[in-house]
């Protein structure tokens, strides 16, 4: 049975192994600005443990409960490697640098290894494809962690005075974003009975068809609700493009810049600023 | 100097990154701000068209020179399902989908050379040519 002749070379030899499994680890490259020699030899000696009691219950399948352990262990070790700045094949390393000194001993110790190296590779190259596979999961979940925190970076609606609200937009604006960005502000409009919205794109790279038509949706949607919309922050190279584009912005209100559709803002609320000093 | 990359175009977000390298590749040129900012704008509209009518292809961007000038030329290719009438796809106003029906029209206007070719069935291929 190769499950048990594993089993038994693994503790009958497990010092061996580990000083030579580390050896190859060093050999293959430590990232030894991201851990210690110390910590690697922690780990494999924890993960030699762990497999030498999960190899005695059966090689064959690693979703049985006597791989959880083996699993976890890695599992945990992928995450916080790929957390730490290793890449993928830093991570499987780990696990495949086992083979070349269990491979000898099995070599040396068998009486029909070809078998046993056979069930030896197929073990180790699932385990290895497992720390990618939850190397990639954690990486996976960062992205989207980041999506997220994007999402709501992007649509602080701040209210300027009482009853002028600006949303200063930032970045590229596709549909998923702006959808946000429309209801963010709608709802701002409600929450503090707003009279007047300013969009400003002054940080939006981009303005093409697509961007207007939501921009000229959003102001649509807001008159529906009784605001009045000013688009502010149109560069001369954005102004330019939009013409020859030949989208319509029909009778939104457009200013140059933030100061003058705030200033304008004001003016339609009757509001003057006058200086605390005379002049 | 003829740099030449090929960007998949499968996804939204692919149309941000072919933005950034037409943008890139417009300061190359030494396209002035208001030239440049009309070319990746054009990109981002066919591209866009590509991925939503066409259901995705690529985009060859190339830093390259016109007559002795320095251009960027784009070529943006999709395998959808083509465009049946392209006189009337060229109309400001017509759309097949719920667009403004700019996004063609517009992009010819913004860029030096334009050309389209496409056939029902046979795919979309547009190329943009902005030159100094």
């Amino acid at each position: 049975m190769p499950a048990s002749v594993i089993a038994e070379l693994l503790q009958q030899h497990e010092r061996e192994l580990l000083d030579e499994w580390v050896t190859a680890q060093r050999l293959a490259g430590i990232r030894t600005d991201l851990v210690d020699e110390e910590t690697v030899r922690s780990n494999s000696q924890e993960l030699l443990k762990l497999l030498t009691v999960a190899a005695a219950e059966g090689l064959d399948d690693l979703h049985s409960a006597h791989w959880t352990p083996v699993k976890g262990m890695l599992d945990r070790l992928s995450r916080s490697q790929s957390r730490q700045g290793f890449t993928s094949s830093e991570t499987a390393t780990f696990v495949f640098s086992l083979k070349e000194p269990l491979f000898a001993r099995i070599q040396a110790q068998c009486a029909n290894p070809v078998e046993v190296l056979w069930d030896a590779s197929k073990l180790l190259d699932k385990l290895g494809l497992y720390c990618v596979e939850s190397y990639m999961g954690s990486r996976e979940a960062i992205i989207r962690e980041q999506q997220e925190s994007m999402l709501e970076l992007s649509t602080p609606v701040v209210e300027l005075w009482k009853g002028i609200l600006a949303i200063p937009l930032i970045g590229s604006l596709d549909s998923n974003r702006t959808q946000i960005v429309m209801e963010a502000l709608l709802e701002k409009i409600v929450q503090t009975e707003s009279d007047l919205a300013i969009i400003d794109i002054t940080g939006v790279p981009t303005v093409d068809t697509m961007v207007a038509q939501h921009l000229l949706k959003t102001v649509t949607a807001a008159k529906l609700m009784g605001a009045k919309c000013i688009i502010s922050g149109i560069r001369p190279q954005i102004a330019a493009t939009i013409v020859h584009l030949g989208v319509e912005l029909g009778d939104v209100v457009t200013k140059a810049s933030l100061a003058d559709a705030f200033q304008m803002a004001l003016k339609e609320l009757n509001v003057r600023l006058v200086s605390a000093t005379a002049r | 100097m003829a740099k030449k990359e090929i960007l998949p175009l499968k996804q939204e977000t692919d149309i941000v990154l072919i933005r950034q390298r037409v943008r890139q590749s417009a300061e190359v040129a030494k396209l002035g701000l208001v030239s440049q900012t009309k070319i990746v704008t054009a990109a981002s509209e066919i591209a866009r068209n590509a991925l939503i009518y066409g259901g995705g292809g690529e985009c060859v961007i190339e830093d390259t020179a016109r007559n002795g000038r320095s251009a960027v030329h784009l070529v943006i290719t999709d395998q959808g399902k083509g465009i049946e009438d392209i006189n009337k796809a060229m109309v400001d106003g017509y759309t097949s989908g719920n667009g403004l029906g700019l996004g063609l029209s517009g992009a010819k206007r913004l860029v030096d050379e334009f050309a389209i070719e496409s056939a029902p069935g046979k795919g979309t291929r547009v190329e943009l040519w902005k030159w100094r």
